[in-house]
């Protein structure tokens, strides 16, 4: 402390900028959350009534087998130490064997990630360009007729179970009407014909410019991702309205009005910019959620993402690809939060 | 109405009088009062309408079934809608599908009563421990909340589910392990407004322990934000449950749990659309009649609003 210090005058500075402690804050914050999913996943790992060496030797392996296993998986070292390895596996992106198809769960992983991300990324997509305008209108005219549709629109998003409505869907834009392709990524007769760069089916057809490979794979991918897109669109859509209702209330609004500024300048150039940063959270946050919300409905369409892939692994009782398809999405869950965090912290200059 | 209990009062007028004279009855006023403004909110009033119907045919439920619910009956399979006997039809196993609904309601209010009991208990405990010790514990406990909190829902669920097998007792305690986190904050920030409050001074003055202040100050003004929050959980509870269901990872057949026979249906969507789909009917409508619930509760309820 300054000894100096008698009228309070002068301060001591802080051995550090505050943004530095800030930010080592934050890091040690992510640290302990990640350490703490991990530790769960392990839990979770043991916890669970099929036994790991009896699942790789079989059941008529020989007692010394038994053990010889027993040891190469470590059990016999006590659970920190345990942990410890767990940690340093994923740590290298290695989340074992499946026990299903012999192959390394990350390889796995790797292979069918692409797909959930292509539909997710379509379905946020969808929900931002049609609920952040359906937001701003129900705000701009609230009470009106058209803010009823978006509170009913909103509401019954949040109450229709997603695989249910998506079988809907399927029957009556498939079944009945045959306006989309059926459930899978393509028609078997489309498949494998664009080499696969991203493993996204649209973004390689384009590259490989292969249109009607293109225009299959979106037929298939429309219905699936229309769904996601209604579920963040119920999310994104009241968020904007009680965001915009807060902005419009605002003193600077009013001012502005009686300046003469038009009702639409109004709006957009002055409301609506004040909101964007809390958009940018609220558009990360419903795409984190659409990665869960994808579980569901990559089952109804057969869709081979990371959801169907921990569902398959799960019913079969392969641990390893249900612990690192959880670790997975849970890593990117946890991720795109801190990426929200931190974008509403760059673009709201209150926080500078 | 007539039956008043002091010579020139009504009841209502008795509840609604600005000088109780007692605690029961200023709790009794405030509570009508609660519920005059609640019953205002048309949306609600639908809402708790479904749930009350709900509530009565899950205990009626055999005498409200027309059939035995478990009944196989192969040469009456897939009867559609309005067949003869079997209003809603039968499913793949000549089962009557209005009387698989009927007593699925149970299970789905069974699920329902568990969950809503042990996540806001569980969040509660947390919580106001936490804020009301502070320091280190607050801390521990918090971040303990984050790491749930930063958990995907069902993802959660369905790893739990894994470890513990498929069963509806596991998959409430699955669905309880992800929905505590957000009671447990609300608790918190509750306890931390109410725990500088000058009469929580004057009662530690008085010698109470952390336990009583607790237990006898704190909970009972947690309560009430606490129901908003559960009630509008409640649709999110009963989807995640469903969810389960469908997977085959919540109740096993032959349950006729909604979810599960949804599932069952899937199979047959096509040319026997109804078997999927009159459930999924019951489990929107009983999730959308929570939400209106829960968005009136709000309004009465919220402590922004003066509710309190």
């Amino acid at each position: 402390m300054a000894v100096t210090d008698t009228n309070g005058e002068r301060r001591r500075r802080a051995p550090f900028p505050r943004w530095i402690k800030g930010t080592v804050l934050t890091l040690g914050s992510i640290a302990v959350t990640m350490l703490g999913l991990l530790f769960i996943t392990f839990i979770i790992g043991r916890v669970m009534p099929i036994d790991p060496v009896l699942a790789i030797v079989g059941e008529r392996a020989s007692q010394s087998t038994y053990d010889a296993v027993y040891e190469q998986l470590g059990l016999d070292k006590p659970l920190i130490v345990q942990f410890l390895y767990y940690l340093w596996d994923v740590v290298r992106g290695d989340f074992g064997m499946s026990l299903l198809n012999a192959r390394p769960v990350s390889e796995d992983i790797a292979r069918v990630f692409p797909a959930t991300m292509e539909l997710a990324t379509l379905g946020v997509f969808i929900g931002i360009v049609l609920g952040v305008p359906l937001g701003v209108i129900a705000a701009v005219n609230r009470g009106s007729w058209i803010d009823q549709i978006a509170r009913v629109v909103a509401l019954v998003g949040y109450s229709m179970p997603i695989f249910w409505l998506g079988l809907m869907g399927l029957l009556v834009f498939y079944g009945i009407l045959g306006w989309v392709g059926g459930p899978g990524r393509l028609d078997i007769f489309y498949q494998d014909i664009v080499p696969s760069r991203t493993g996204m089916i649209l973004v390689d057809s384009a590259i490989a410019g292969d249109w009607s490979v293109f225009w299959n794979g979106f037929s298939h991918i429309v219905l699936p991702a229309s769904l996601l897109g209604y579920y963040s669109l119920a999310y994104i859509s009241r968020m904007t309205r009680s965001f915009m209702l807060e902005q419009l209330s605002a003193e600077y609004v009013t001012t502005a009005r009686v300046k003469g500024m038009s009702e639409r300048a109004v709006i957009w150039g002055h409301a609506f910019k004040n909101i964007r940063v809390q958009l940018i959270t609220v558009i990360a946050l419903s795409y984190a959620n659409l990665l869960e919300g994808s579980v569901l409905t990559e089952i109804i369409f057969s869709w081979p993402g990371i959801g169907s892939y921990i569902t398959t692994a799960l019913l079969s009782a392969d641990m390893n690809a249900v612990l690192g398809g959880t670790v997975v999405v849970g890593l990117i869950f946890i991720c795109l939060n801190i990426l929200s965090d931190l974008l509403y912290r760059i673009f709201d200059p209150r926080s500078k | 109405m007539s039956d008043a209990t002091a010579p020139d009062l009504t009841w209502r007028e008795w509840l609604l009088t600005d000088a109780p004279t007692s605690r029961r009855h200023a709790r009794l006023a405030n509570f009508y009062q609660g519920w005059l403004s609640l019953r205002a909110n048309s949306m609600a009033m639908f809402g708790l309408g479904i749930l009350v119907a709900l509530l009565l045919v899950a205990m009626l439920a055999p005498f409200l079934s027309p059939y035995d619910p478990y009944v196989q009956s192969l040469g009456n399979r897939l009867q559609p809608i309005g067949a003869e006997g079997h209003l809603l039809g039968t499913d793949s196993l000549g089962r009557d599908i209005l009387s698989r609904l009927i007593y699925g309601s149970r299970i789905t209010l069974y699920i329902v009563a568990l969950v809503a009991l042990i996540a806001p208990v569980a969040g509660l405990l947390v919580g106001t421990v936490a804020g009301y010790v502070g320091g280190w514990t607050d801390t521990v406990l918090m971040r303990i909340t984050d790491i749930f909190l930063a958990f995907p829902r069902l993802v959660l669920a369905l790893a739990f589910v894994a470890a513990l097998g498929a069963g509806i007792e596991n998959a409430v305690l699955a669905i309880s392990l992800t929905a505590w986190p957000p009671y447990a904050r609300i608790a918190r920030a509750e306890t931390l407004t109410i725990r500088s409050a000058d009469y929580i001074s004057a009662i530690r003055l008085q010698g109470a322990g952390a336990l009583r202040i607790i237990t006898k100050h704190i909970w009972p003004l947690c309560i009430s934000s606490l129901i908003v929050r559960v009630t509008l959980d409640m649709a999110g509870i009963i989807l995640a449950a469903a969810g389960l269901g469908f997977l085959g990872l919540g109740a096993q057949p032959p349950s006729p749990e909604w979810g599960a026979m949804i599932s069952e249906g899937r199979r047959f969507i096509l040319d026997h659309w109804w078997v999927a789909t009159v459930p999924g009917l019951a489990i929107f409508t009983v999730s959308l009649a929570f939400n209106l619930l829960g968005d009136g509760l709000r309004d009465v309820l919220d402590p922004k609003d003066g509710g309190e």
